[in-house]
């Protein structure tokens, strides 16, 4: 068994036996959906629906219909898919990076992280086929032998490199997601009395039986997906960002991108795990697994990405300085001073100022704050994916391009239905998956629990 | 000689280790152990040996890494090869570095689907398997040894079972 410190405070709060813990966890799946739920879950499949209407007129018009132009050709499209895809980075890194440095906290919130990773990958991958404007012919992305003489895709662009990582990133995460989830797909099958639901628990949990050899298996599969998922979630979002370092823009042609987009995608996305579990663990009274600590620890991680983005942030701008070549001067001056200087101000307070605040401990520990401040950053990552692509845009070498860029009502019902998308399957995989690993739970109950820590 | 199934369930995990530890010291083999989360520390007792899995995984990911490599080889070098911003490519190895992300998402694609497949498959976990567990209380909070000893061992073996701290003994 597992020692712990005395000086560690219990990541289980109260006396929860085995019993407990299936219990609390499965009673949404087993009981009814409150009022509340329904009136969310409402609201995010109208939102959703309105978003699938202005895709549709997007296909059926051609992208002419947002509001990107000649000069701004990516705005919102790639602004929404660099933000979702950062959300999503924080479910494998506090599933995989948080297992491979045995960090037992992370086992309250991983299944739910990682819920949001698949679901943000799927908001993300929206926006990336559509882009293209004719996303029918989307499969030309991947390289397959074709009537043109068979001209190959281009490996050395990192457009492909995209392709390649995000989808390899969904199906990985996918296999990782749906693997922790069979023994406690198990368990709400053997505790089903209604036929029809123990019959689809039973084809959800693969016939798990949690043999002894099973479980070895299963824990040396899960560790070595942790360790392929690390490299990996930090090679996505590195790829992510050559999409623009490798542009020969002013303002994108950076070195400092790949680190300060992976440091950006951790910080959103702890940020969106904030909201969602904050708002899970009062609905569904998660609060003995999720506590105090986790939401602190969680904070503590914005803290670090959170200055690590800022110290990203004056670097460029020292560095646009110092490079003494104009235009990478003008870019920068042009972001905080040009048209669009309230995103940049918006960007900056959020990122940059905003997350300092969780060094008060009052702040770091409080739930509405850590809420109201999850918002925050959220937004503020929205507005840094905005100002790197609209203001460089709009303002590059040659005048007689520049341009501004207005989003139309199709832009917003887009990236309004794919938050409703978001939230619509995060409600179904709340009400019908058990939304903390149980079985891991289960493990640090006797090293982590507050009773058994007061015994011992 | 007859044998019996036998179903000694224990309420802990360190119990059911014990109890597995003077079970296996009696000369008695537990057959199998079923249990809510994974035991550590279990397997060495009841003779499971470590699983092969992350050999398999380490073999699909090289499986992974060449067939990328052979891919962009054969795509950008040899049959088609295009020269897209001044970027080299009538060599292999000057063009290597554009290759190098691929590459690694194909090892990581690879080994992690293959390394996952094959748990499947060894395991036989997939939709529509009826599951083993004797009984439906060890995905939620019980740990059941199953033994198959002789019918004369039984007295013996039941009391073992209960001195380690079983809470049932089931004779099948």
């Amino acid at each position: 068994m597992h020692q712990e410190s005395e000086i560690r405070k219990p990541l289980i709060i109260g006396d929860r036996s085995y019993k407990d813990i299936t219990d609390d966890i499965i009673r949404p799946v087993q009981g009814k959906a409150n009022k509340y739920w329904w009136m969310v879950f409402t609201l995010s499949v109208t939102t959703f629906t309105w978003g699938i209407i202005c895709l549709c007129y997007t296909i059926g018009t051609g992208i002419g219909v947002w509001g990107s132009n000649n000069g701004v050709d990516w705005a919102w499209d790639i602004t929404n898919f660099v933000w979702w895809i950062g959300i999503g980075h924080a479910g494998t890194l506090i599933s995989a990076v948080l297992l491979l440095f045995r960090q037992k906290w992370r086992m309250a919130i991983n299944r739910s992280a990682e819920a949001m990773t698949i679901f943000a990958v799927m908001c993300a991958a929206i926006f990336v086929t559509m882009h293209t404007g004719r996303p029918w012919l989307d499969y030309w992305l991947f390289p397959l032998p074709n009537q043109f003489g068979s001209l190959w895709i281009n490996f050395n662009s990192p457009l492909v490199w995209d392709v390649f990582a995000v989808s390899t990133y969904f199906s990985v995460s996918l296999v990782f997601w749906y693997t922790g989830l069979i023994p406690d797909f198990a368990t709400i099958r053997d505790r089903m009395t209604k036929p029809l639901a123990k019959k689809a628990y039973t084809l959800l949990s693969f016939g798990w039986s949690g043999r002894a050899k099973d479980w070895s298996r299963f824990e040396e599969v899960s560790l070595v997906l942790a360790g392929l998922s690390t490299p990996l979630v930090f090679s996505v979002h590195s790829i992510v960002s050559t999409d623009f370092a490798t542009a020969v823009l002013p303002g994108w042609h950076a070195t400092i991108f790949p680190p300060y987009f992976v440091a950006g995608a951790v910080f959103s996305g702890f940020a969106m795990v904030q909201t969602l579990i904050l708002i899970m663990r009062k609905v569904f009274s998660l609060e003995s697994y999720i506590n105090l600590k986790h939401i602190e620890y969680m904070n503590i991680v914005i803290i670090i990405t959170g200055s690590l983005v800022g110290v990203a942030y004056l670097t460029e701008l020292f560095m646009s300085w110092y490079s003494g070549v104009e235009y990478e001067q003008y870019a920068f001056i042009n972001r905080a001073t040009g048209p669009y200087w309230w995103a940049y101000a918006l960007m900056m307070t959020c990122n940059v100022v905003s997350p300092q605040l969780f060094w008060f401990k009052k702040i770091r520990t409080s739930l509405i704050a850590t809420f109201i401040l999850s918002i925050v950053v959220n937004i503020g990552m929205w507005f840094e994916r905005f100002v790197i692509i609209v203001p460089t845009l709009c303002r590059t070498y040659l005048p007689s391009s520049w341009n501004m860029y207005h989003p139309t009502f199709v832009d917003i019902g887009v990236f309004t239905g794919t938050i409703g998308m978001f939230f619509t399957f995060f409600l179904l995989f709340a009400r019908f998956f058990p939304v903390i690993a149980q079985s891991e739970l289960k493990s640090i109950v006797k090293s982590s629990g507050s009773e058994f820590k007061k015994k011992h | 000689m007859s044998k019996v199934t036998l179903h000694g369930i224990y309420d802990d995990d360190e119990q059911l280790k014990n109890g597995a530890i003077k079970i296996v010291g009696m000369g008695i083999r537990v057959k199998e152990v079923f249990s809510p989360f994974a035991i550590h520390g279990i397997d060495p007792i009841i003779g499971i040996r470590r699983t092969r899995l992350p050999i398999c995984s380490f073999i699909y990911g090289c499986t992974g890494a060449l067939l990328a490599t052979w891919m962009m080889w054969y795509m950008m070098i040899t049959d088609w090869p295009t020269e897209v911003g001044g970027k080299p490519n009538f060599s292999f190895l000057v063009n290597w570095p554009a290759f190098i992300p691929i590459t690694f998402e194909s090892t990581v694609l690879c080994a992690a689907h293959g390394m996952a497949i094959t748990f499947f498959l060894r395991s036989w976990l997939m939709p529509g398997v009826t599951p083993k567990n004797p009984d439906p209380r060890t995905t939620d909070n019980k740990f059941l040894m199953l033994l198959e000893v002789n019918k004369e061992d039984l007295g013996k073996v039941e009391a073992a079972l209960r001195e380690t701290g079983a809470s049932e003994v089931n004779v099948k």
